[in-house]
């Protein structure tokens, strides 16, 4: 059985009398143990899909199972089996850290003692701070206190919405380290970013934009579909050598990535051959071509412009 | 070569915590400054004293050539701001957003409506300026938000994280902008969490516990700390830091 099954699922939002889709049509399935990323930016559905699937919003169509059970028919069920960390901070900023720990143990009817093991390694971290009203706490320790709440009902499923929004290279690798030891308990996790290079970190990706799935597969089976062979090119005087090559009539695609241009020619181009006219058209100095295997991003941009 | 900020010992104290500890660096006219460094280690308190926000504790600092102790009105004149918590008001039109700004600025009203037309032709947004700001996509409000920050043609623009969250093509249609700014003589200074946007910056400063740790050309960096990446230069500087942030 899967941790999560989802099936052609559709939501609209009316707008005063403007109707906006969130979602037109996401099915994917999730197996257990897994840790499953939906890769996508602001407004691209991700949310929605969370809070459908956590029971706090319907669907307008289509079908989802969490833990073989229906989001719809049997929502009780469901909020008892799954942890949720919202996008948006959500825990009372007035109680203290162990008092918001307690308060949601005594929620789903169990203790902080029960399921410690679980949380022992995060909340170790913010310990020295458990009087501390949330609310005064910094955005990483929010983060760690939402997490231990989010788990100390010993969930099958859990899903973060966006956690490491706004959370610094450094925290957000330990993060990402405190998730594969969640993994190792057995625990299946969603979890939704807006950065890219974190697809990687995840078992398998769902690449979401506007409400439509664009690719579900793990990291490495997105990168080997990518459709044409990627060229990294850097020289001096980047912006000038970027407008170059978009004027190329063999150009198809030329993005800066980082100190180089990730350039796809058109079918039937070679592409070194086109690359060596710009750069000596141009005189650029310093000049460096070759073939890279894509990124994610990359993946991700071909994808889009279907 | 022309400064638009010099910052010397610049430092920052609230109680015994020392948030921004002796900070000196210099940012060239028309150059696009990263301005790098882990949550919590002194990069809003340093932008705020240099916005005229916040004064400091100690040290010096001038901003497009004015002091940020004793002329902190006319720096706030003379720069561009823009973040990505806020940024328009969502709901005024395109056209309403750009008249608010424009005219706080004090432009004149012919100046307004030349800047206007010029904007929507650079943005492609001719047709829609009667659009409200909230039914845009968020990648076009950004861009909105960062033109409608430089409409004044300020000496310098302070960007903090401007392309959080946005997908990846239109957070490279947002450097483009940022590219044709800097080559209009604006000097660009961003904060951003994604390290490839660390290497489109002519120079970087990263912070660590209060202070500038390193302060170099990403290609610099990169040779000097054997990495190859910047995401990999900033791990390994951020990784030092001692300073716990409650």
């Amino acid at each position: 059985m899967h941790a999560v099954v989802v099936e052609n699922i559709v939501k609209n939002y009316k707008i005063k009398k403007s109707e906006i889709t969130a979602l037109k049509g996401v099915s994917f399935e999730v197996s257990r143990g897994e840790i499953f990323g939906i890769i996508g930016p602001d407004g691209a559905g991700k949310t929605s899909l969370f809070r459908i699937l956590t029971t706090l919003l319907l669907a307008d169509s289509g079908k989802a199972l969490v833990d073989g059970y229906d989001v719809v028919r049997d929502f009780k069920t469901i909020r008892g089996l799954v942890g949720y960390m919202p996008g948006r901070f959500s825990l009372y900023q007035d109680l203290s850290v162990s008092e918001n720990l307690e308060f949601f143990a005594t929620i789903f009817s169990t203790s902080i003692e029960e399921n410690y093991h679980l949380v022992k390694d995060i909340y170790q971290q913010i310990e020295p701070f458990k009087t501390r009203r949330a609310g005064q706490l910094s955005g990483g320790m929010k983060q760690k206190l939402a997490l231990c709440c989010a788990l100390i009902h010993k969930p099958s499923v859990l899903f973060l919405d966006e956690p490491t929004t706004g959370v610094d290279a450094v925290s957000r690798k330990e993060f990402w380290e405190m998730l594969y030891r969640l993994k190792a308990q057995g625990i299946t996790i969603l979890v939704s970013t807006a950065y890219m290079d974190e697809a990687s970190l995840c078992d398998r990706v769902a690449l979401i934009q506007k409400g439509n799935i664009l690719s579900v597969d793990s990291p490495g089976g997105i990168i080997s579909r990518f459709p044409s062979p990627l060229w990294a090119v850097r020289a001096t005087d980047m912006y000038r050598l970027m407008q170059d090559i978009r004027n190329h009539p063999a150009t198809l695609s030329c993005y800066p990535f980082g100190q180089y241009h990730h350039v796809v020619f058109r079918d039937g181009y070679e592409g070194r051959q086109e690359l060596q006219a710009i750069i000596e058209h141009g005189r650029y100095q310093q000049a460096m071509v070759d073939t890279i295997r894509p990124n994610i991003e990359d993946c991700f941009m071909a994808l889009m412009k279907n | 070569m022309e400064k638009v900020i010099v910052a010397r010992q610049l430092t920052k104290r609230f109680g015994n915590f020392t948030a921004v500890d002796h900070i000196s660096f210099d940012v060239a006219k028309g150059g696009i400054f990263g301005f790098l460094g882990a949550n919590g280690a002194g990069k809003t308190t340093a932008i705020r004293m240099l916005c005229g926000l916040s004064l400091p504790t100690s040290g010096s600092a001038t901003v497009a050539g004015y002091d940020v102790y004793r002329e902190n009105e006319k720096i706030k004149r003379n720069i561009g701001y823009m973040s990505q918590k806020f940024s328009l008001y969502e709901d005024l039109t395109i056209r309403e957003n750009i008249r608010f700004y424009a005219g706080i600025y004090g432009l004149t009203d012919i100046r307004i409506k030349e800047k206007t037309d010029l904007l929507l032709k650079q943005l492609q947004m001719e047709g829609q300026e009667n659009s409200l700001v909230r039914s845009l996509p968020l990648g076009w409000k950004q861009k909105l938000a960062f033109s409608i920050a430089i409409v004044h043609d300020p000496a310098l623009v302070f960007l903090d994280e401007p392309t959080a969250g946005v997908d990846p093509i239109t957070r490279r249609e947002f450097w483009s902008l940022i590219y044709e700014a800097s080559s209009r003589g604006i000097t660009i200074f961003v904060t951003t969490h994604y390290m490839d946007e660390a290497e489109y910056c002519n120079r970087v400063s990263i912070m660590v516990d209060g202070k500038i740790e390193a302060l170099e050309s990403p290609l610099q960096l990169m040779n000097d700390f054997r990495a190859a990446s910047m995401d990999e230069v900033f791990l390994q500087l951020a990784r030092k830091a001692t300073r716990v942030v409650e």
